[in-house]
């Protein structure tokens, strides 16, 4: 069987577990909503990642996403679901566009390190402003109305885990495509060499602009989805531990794709899962380790143990 | 009348005591093979670096068809027309050869989309030609990075030639080729140069390539340019061959 098809069957599988087993076990639901909102974010690495450069900050977007969500409820109301599926991942893109416009002009540690800043400045201002935030107690965040229409507690989570499928699917084909695309593969160009993209009239700071813009993006909708779904958002959100959450996904899962960002989520939210409650304290120990077996046997990450079969077959 | 392409005027640069650039006037006349030749550190491919805004000169201005480029970065020089191939080839190592040539040309046409597949765009068939041109068709689907030296230089060449130029710059086109191939390389260049109405400056060591494909030769030697000339008389002067060749 080619990489290729193997790949696409273990998305069919993915999709198809995410679906049908929070059927059989309900209380799986939220927990499968959680893995898949973390996988969008995690797409958006992916993105900055194929440039070579690492956002040690992207929780920020993930924050904003959160807070759009509770700032909305808190001081203009109750609104539709679909309302904040827009709003939160475009004032996310508003907020990588301004910080974007500047954190493009670096590289490597500078770029990486500079994103950390910027978020820890906004999970200051969000733990601080007591007053409007409440500070490390969060908001809480009800329960919005889907296209009108509210839904019991019950109702809601599978409500949400299929929007969030949904999304899933929609995103990632998105990424795929853009990946592909012209601006995708200039992206990639980054990384092996940016004096040879100058020299073909591109500029490599616009091209990590749209990269960074849409990673930005995706990340508000991650923010928003989890918000929703664990009905608070709290500064948290934005810290940069989180930060580092996501960039951990995305080796663990693998970077060659989009798949690899729901690889890593899944395994990462299931490890947490069963270790924190086998271990309390210690489940960061078991990802750890985890991680560290990822990088010494898997280096392209689990989507890579797929991909790894086309070298020795022929496809 | 042929036009005069790219003017450099009163070029100076210095690099803590060397001098590379010191006072160089040359033109770049459209239809023509310029060659520049002179001794390794003379500054030769400093002035490469200096007509397409990778380096600033100290003094002095390089303007193209009259507009001063001096301060402008080379991405901006480059859609202005004028391209360049480096002496290290400078690709995208991780990614095929037709994906290398497809960037250039995406970037040539302005196809700057997200959603559109980069080996479907319309320029795909160009690309393949231009490839076959350059002799290169049986690695596009290689990865860069997988290429034998040599054919990693005539990537470098199509990428510029992909972009269409009016002028390209080429910092010692045939190093790195192996000697029996570098006529054959050389012929299949300067055809496609001349085909395509892409005048040239190329800076070389090797004499019979100077000889058999430059209309002029410049010679650079101690940040000046000492004699500028058809290549029938620069390389037989007696100064010449002496302080630059080496006989």
């Amino acid at each position: 069987m080619s990489a290729r098809l193997l790949s696409r069957w273990a998305i069919v599988l993915g999709v198809a577990v995410a679906a049908i087993f929070p059927l059989v076990l309900p209380s799986w639901a939220t927990l499968i909503t959680l893995i898949l909102a973390k996988g969008i974010v995690v797409l958006g690495i992916i993105i900055l990642l194929q440039a070579g450069q690492v956002s040690f900050g992207h929780a920020m977007f993930y924050g904003v996403g959160a807070y759009t969500v509770a700032f909305w409820e808190r001081y203009v109301g109750a609104a539709d679901l679909m309302l904040f599926l827009l709003l939160g991942p475009v004032i996310a893109m508003l907020f990588g566009l301004l910080i974007g416009l500047f954190v493009v002009r670096y590289r490597e540690i500078f770029f990486g390190m500079l994103n950390l800043a910027f978020s820890m400045v906004l999970w200051s201002l969000l733990e601080k402003l007591y007053h409007y935030t409440n500070g490390a107690d969060g908001i809480r965040v009800a329960r919005p109305a889907l296209a009108g229409i509210s839904f019991s507690p019950e109702a809601f989570q599978y409500v949400l885990l299929y929007l969030t499928l949904a999304l899933v699917l929609v995103v990632s084909y998105a990424v795929q495509r853009y990946l592909d695309s012209p601006l995708g593969h200039m992206l990639r160009a980054i990384k092996s060499n940016e004096t040879r993209l100058e020299y073909l009239g591109i500029s490599a700071r616009r091209i990590l602009l749209i990269g960074y813009v849409a990673s930005a993006f995706l990340g508000g909708l991650g923010g928003v989805l989890v918000a929703i779904a664990q009905q608070i958002a709290t500064p948290e959100f934005a810290y940069w531990t989180k930060s580092g959450e996501f960039v951990f996904i995305a080796i663990l899962g693998g970077t060659a794709n989009a798949f690899g960002a729901f690889a890593g989520a899944a395994v990462f939210e299931t490890v947490r899962f069963f270790a924190s409650a086998q271990l309390a304290n210690a489940w960061q120990l078991i990802l750890g380790v985890v991680l560290i077996v990822i990088i010494m046997f898997a280096p392209n990450g689990l989507i890579g143990l797929l991909n790894r079969r086309k070298a020795g077959a022929p496809s | 009348m042929s036009r005069v392409l790219i003017s450099a005027r009163g070029l100076k640069i210095r690099f803590g005591g060397v001098i590379a650039a010191d006072g160089i006037d040359l033109d770049v006349i459209e239809g023509e093979n310029l060659a520049i030749i002179g001794p390794n550190g003379a500054g030769k491919t400093t002035f490469l670096n200096m007509a397409t805004g990778y380096l600033r000169p100290q003094a002095g201005t390089v303007s193209y068809l009259g507009r001063d480029i001096t301060a402008l970065p080379p991405r901006t020089i480059t859609k202005l027309g004028i391209a360049r191939a480096f002496q290290i080839p400078q690709l995208f190592l991780d990614q095929t050869v037709m994906e290398n040539m497809m960037i250039a040309a995406a970037a040539q046409a302005g196809s700057m989309s997200a959603f559109r597949h980069l080996l479907d765009l319309p320029q795909r068939k160009e690309v393949e030609d231009l490839l076959d041109l350059v002799g290169i068709s049986a690695y596009a689907n290689r990865k860069a990075f997988e290429l034998p030296e040599g054919q990693r230089k005539l990537v470098d060449i199509a990428l510029a030639l992909a972009l269409k130029p009016t002028v390209l710059l080429m910092d010692e086109p045939t190093s790195g080729v192996a000697s029996a191939e570098k006529l054959g390389l050389m012929d299949i260049l300067t055809a496609a140069l001349a085909r395509q109405k892409v005048s040239s400056v190329f800076v070389e060591h090797d004499m019979d390539m100077v000889e058999r494909y430059a209309h002029r030769v410049a010679v650079w030697s101690s940040g000046k340019i000492q004699v500028v000339g058809p290549p029938a008389e620069i390389l037989n002067n007696a100064e010449v061959r002496e302080r630059v060749i080496g006989i």
